[in-house]
C-alpha cells in the first residue's frame, strides 16, 4: 500500500523523501507532512493530488554575493580581452575608444554569465539595469565635474580684493600684475540690472497670462496655450536679432540695458508662465469653488485665494526663470553689445554682462583674460546654484498634515525651509 | 438663485416649474480684472506673431538679392559688388548637430528617466532629480567653456579613433587632418545639454505609466525589465517622442556652445568628424556686425528660417507631449 509508506515513518513535520519503488508512479518527489497524518491507511486513492512543492522561484531583484561577483568578474574579463584585442592582436588605441569598447565588452559578459549562473530573462533584465544605471551616474557625474571643473579653475586665480570692484577698463596686456588691476564689477552690474529689469517686466506679465490660461480661460485660451509652448523653445539668438531689429535697427534706442532686458524678457515669458500653469493648475479647485460661493469675485478669488496658494510654485517658477536668463549670452550680443567699462545707467550706452565676458574674453590669447573669464563662469554658476537651491527649498511641498512626504525628510531640511519660506509653516506634527 | 425642489409631498396641483435661467453677470471689476488677463495672453501672441514678422520684414532685401539661390548656396560675403551668400552649409550643419546631439543625448537621457522614476532607491531619488535638473539650469556658456578646454583636447583622441577604424561609414571619414572644432564635437555638447531637458519630461511621462498595470504585472512574474518593456515605455511612447523633438528644437537652436567649439567654415560637408562647419544660430553670433547693411539682412533672413523651423518642430513636440499627457485639476 502506498500510503502505508508514506505513513509508517513520518513524524512531524519532517520532509519525506519516497524512495521506495511502490511511489514511482506518483509524481511527488517531497511531501511536507504538516501535522500528525491520519492513521487511516487506504483512505487516500493513489491518484489524490498531493501538495507539491515547487522550486524556488528566481527573483531578479534579489541581487547577492554571487550577482556582485558576476558584475566584477565581467568587468575584469572584459578589461584583459579588451586590452589583449587592442594592443596585443591589432593596434587600436585611444583612451575612449577603449573605454567604450570595455563598457561592451562588459556589458556582453555580464549578459552571458548572467544566463549561464541564472537564467536569460534575469540576464536581459541585469543588463538593462546596468546600462539604466550607468547613464544615469554619467549624468550625474558629468554635472557634478562640470561645477567642480569650474569652481577649480577659477578660485586658485581668484584676487578677491578687485574682482568685485574694478572693471575692465585699465586692462593692459603686458602688465603682469594685471589681475590686481580688473575685475568684472561692470559685468555683475550689467547682469543684475539686466535681469532684474526683466523680471519686473516679464514676471507680471508671465503670471497674468497664466491666469488667463488657466482660470479666465474663455475663447482664444487653447490658442495662446501652444503660442507659449511654440514661443519657450524660441531661440534665444533670434529673440536677440528679433529686438535688434525691432529696437536697435530702427533707432528706437540703443545698445543698452534695457535693450537686453528686453530680450531676457522674451525668453523669461514663455517659460515662466508655462510654469506658472502648471502650478495654478494643481490649487484644488474646490478652494475656487468656496471662494466663489462666498460671493467673491473672479479677481478676488484669483488675488486672494489661488495665487497666495500656488505662491510657493510662482516663487519656484521665478527663480528657475532667473536661473534660466541669467546665463544667456546669444541674445546680449546683439543688445546690450558688451562694455569693458561699468555702466551704471541701464537706459544708454553699452553695458558688461557675465556671459558676455565669458564669450569675449575665452578666446583670447592672454592668460589674465581667460582667468577672468573663469571667475566669471564661477560667479555665474554660483548665481545660478543658489537660485536653484533657493528654487529648491520653495518647491518643497509643505504639507505635514498627509506625513507622506514630510516624515521621510531629515530634520535640517525643515530647519532651512523655516527660514525661507515666505509663510511659517503650521507646526501639526507632535 | 433659488433651488426648487420638485417633491411629491408638495402641493400636488402646482403647475410645472418655470425653468430658471442662470447668467452669469461680472461685475465691472471682474469685467476689468477679465479684459487684462486676457489682453496679455493675447500680447504673448501678438509677441510671437511680432517676432516672425519683423525678421522677415528685415530679411527681405538680403532674400530680393539672393532669391532662392538663398537655400542653394553657402557662405557669407556680402560686401562687395558681386555679394555671394547662403545659408546651405548652415542649415545642413545644423541639422548635423542636431542630429549627432540627439544619437547621444536622447538614449542617455531616456535611460536617465527610466533610473530616476524606476530604478534610484526612494531615499535618494529627490537629490538625484535635483542634481539632473541642475543641469538643465546650467547656462549654455558654461558648457561652452567646458566643452573648449576640457572635452575638446580629450575627444579628439577618440575621433581619430573613430575616423581610423570605421572609416567605411561615410560620416566617419576625414579627407582634411585636423580634428578640432568639428561637427562632431559640437553635437556631442549639445546632447550633453538636451539630456536634462529631455529626461526631466520622460521622468514625468514614465511615473504617469498606471500603478495598477505595473504591479500587474510584477505580480505575474515579469522582471523589472520585462515590465518597463510592456507598462511604462509603451504608456510613455507619446511622452517620449514629444520630448526627444522638445530636445530636438533645444538643439537646433543652441548657440553659444556651438559657436564656441566650430570655427565656422561655410564647407557643405557630410564628414562630421573633421575640422569646419556651421549652424545657422552660429553664423548669427558669429558674423553679427561684420557684413554690412546686407550682411545684416542676411542674418536676420537666417534668424527667421531658424525660427521657424524650431516653430514647427516645437509645435509638433508639444502636440504630442500634451496629447499623452491629461489636463485633469485635481479637486480637493
Amino acid at each position: 500500500m502506498i500510503p502505508d509508506a508514506i505513513t509508517q515513518t513520518a513524524p512531524e513535520g519532517v520532509l519525506v523523501k519516497t524512495t521506495s519503488a511502490s511511489t514511482q508512479s506518483v509524481p511527488v518527489h517531497e511531501t511536507v507532512t504538516p501535522g500528525p497524518v491520519p492513521a487511516s491507511g487506504g483512505a487516500q486513492p493513489p491518484s489524490a493530488p498531493r501538495p507539491r512543492r515547487l522550486p524556488s522561484p528566481i527573483r531578479p531583484s534579489a541581487f547577492g554575493v554571487q550577482d556582485v561577483l558576476i558584475l566584477v568578474a565581467a568587468a575584469v574579463s572584459s578589461l584583459c580581452l579588451v586590452w589583449i584585442v587592442f594592443y596585443q592582436l591589432t593596434s587600436l588605441s585611444g583612451g575612449l575608444g577603449f573605454l567604450v569598447c570595455w563598457y561592451l565588452g562588459f556589458l556582453a559578459l555580464t549578459w552571458f554569465g548572467t544566463f549561464q549562473m541564472i537564467e536569460r530573462q534575469v540576464a536581459t533584465d541585469r543588463v538593462v539595469a546596468v546600462v539604466v544605471v550607468s547613464a544615469a551616474l554619467l549624468v550625474v557625474a558629468l554635472v557634478v565635474f562640470i561645477v567642480a571643473w569650474v569652481a577649480y579653475k577659477a578660485v586658485p586665480t581668484i584676487h578677491w580684493g578687485s574682482l568685485f570692484t574694478k572693471d575692465q577698463g585699465n586692462f593692459q596686456v603686458s602688465d603682469p600684475t594685471a589681475l590686481d588691476h580688473v575685475g568684472i564689477l561692470h559685468a555683475i552690474v550689467g547682469t543684475f540690472e539686466q535681469v532684474g529689469i526683466a523680471v519686473l517686466l516679464g514676471v507680471p506679465f508671465a503670471v497674468a497670462t497664466a491666469v488667463y490660461l488657466n482660470e479666465v480661460k474663455g475663447w482664444g485660451s487653447k490658442t495662446v496655450r501652444t503660442v507659449v509652448t511654440a514661443m519657450s523653445g524660441t531661440p534665444s539668438v533670434v529673440a536677440g536679432i528679433f529686438l535688434y531689429s525691432m529696437l536697435i535697427l530702427t533707432g528706437v534706442i540703443g545698445y543698452s540695458g534695457v535693450a537686453a532686458s528686453l530680450a531676457l524678457t522674451v525668453v523669461l515669458l514663455p517659460s515662466v508662465t508655462r510654469v506658472v500653469e502648471e502650478v495654478l493648475r494643481v490649487v484644488p479647485s474646490g478652494l475656487r469653488e468656496a471662494s466663489q460661493a462666498l460671493g467673491a469675485p473672479e479677481w478676488r478669488t484669483v488675488w486672494s485665494v489661488v495665487l497666495p496658494t500656488a505662491r510657493s510654485g510662482v516663487v519656484t517658477a521665478v527663480l528657475l526663470g532667473i536661473a534660466r536668463i541669467v546665463g544667456e549670452t546669444a541674445p546680449l550680443l546683439f543688445t546690450a553689445f558688451g562694455s569693458q567699462r561699468l555702466n551704471w545707467n541701464p537706459l544708454a550706452g553699452d553695458q558688461g554682462a557675465l556671459p558676455l565676458v565669458i564669450w569675449s574674453d575665452i578666446r583670447q590669447a592672454n592668460q589674465v583674460l581667460i582667468d577672468i573669464a573663469f571667475q566669471a563662469a564661477f560667479v555665474l554658476i554660483s548665481i545660478v546654484l543658489i537660485l536653484f537651491v533657493l528654487a529648491r527649498i520653495f518647491s518643497r511641498p509643505k504639507g505635514r498634515k498627509g506625513g507622506r512626504t514630510s516624515r521621510a525628510r531629515p530634520d535640517d531640511d525643515d530647519f532651512m525651509a523655516r527660514i525661507f519660506l515666505p509663510v511659517p509653516i503650521e507646526e501639526s506634527t507632535q | 438663485m433659488a433651488i426648487d425642489l420638485d417633491l411629491p409631498t408638495a402641493t400636488p396641483d402646482r403647475s410645472a416649474p418655470t425653468p430658471i435661467v442662470i447668467t452669469r453677470d461680472y461685475s465691472t471689476p471682474d469685467r476689468v480684472f477679465r479684459l487684462g488677463v486676457r489682453l496679455s495672453g493675447l500680447g504673448v501672441f501678438a509677441l510671437l506673431v511680432a517676432i516672425g514678422i519683423f525678421l522677415f520684414y528685415q530679411g527681405w532685401p538680403a532674400f530680393q538679392q539672393a532669391g532662392w539661390h538663398y537655400f542653394t548656396r553657402s557662405g557669407f560675403q556680402t560686401l562687395g559688388a558681386h555679394p555671394s551668400f547662403g545659408v546651405l552649409a548652415s542649415l545642413v550643419g545644423t541639422v548635423e548637430v542636431a542630429f549627432v546631439a540627439m544619437l547621444v543625448g536622447a538614449p542617455v537621457a531616456i535611460c536617465t528617466a527610466l533610473f530616476l522614476s524606476e530604478y534610484a532607491p526612494l531615499k535618494t531619488r529627490r537629490s538625484l532629480i535635483a542634481i539632473v535638473d541642475l543641469a538643465a539650469a546650467i547656462p549654455s556658456i558654461i558648457f561652452g567653456l567646458w566643452a573648449f578646454f576640457e572635452l575638446q583636447p580629450n575627444i579628439v583622441g577618440f575621433s581619430a579613433w573613430l575616423s581610423r577604424h570605421l572609416a567605411f561609414i561615410p560620416f566617419f571619414k576625414v579627407t582634411s587632418p585636423p580634428l578640432n572644432a568639428s561637427i562632431f564635437i559640437a553635437g556631442l555638447v549639445v546632447g550633453i545639454m538636451i539630456v536634462p531637458i529631455v529626461a526631466s519630461i520622460c521622468r514625468e511621462v514614465f511615473s504617469l505609466a498606471p500603478p495598477g498595470e505595473r504591479e500587474a504585472a510584477l505580480a505575474l512574474g515579469a522582471s523589472r525589465w520585462q515590465m518597463i518593456r510592456t507598462v511604462v515605455l509603451p504608456f510613455g511612447r507619446g511622452g517620449m517622442i514629444g520630448a526627444v523633438m522638445l530636445g530636438l528644437g533645444r538643439a537646433l537652436e543652441e548657440t553659444i556652445a556651438v559657436s564656441i567649439i566650430l570655427g565656422g567654415s561655410f564647407t557643405l560637408s557630410a564628414h562630421i568628424l573633421q575640422h569646419g562647419g556651421s549652424t545657422i544660430s552660429q553664423l548669427i553670433a558669429i558674423n553679427f556686425g561684420s557684413g554690412g547693411k546686407l550682411g545684416l539682412h542676411d542674418l536676420l533672413l537666417a534668424g527667421f528660417v531658424l525660427f521657424i523651423l524650431t516653430l514647427i518642430i516645437n509645435l509638433a513636440a508639444s502636440a504630442i507631449v500634451n496629447r499623452s499627457r491629461s489636463g485633469a485639476g485635481i479637486d480637493l
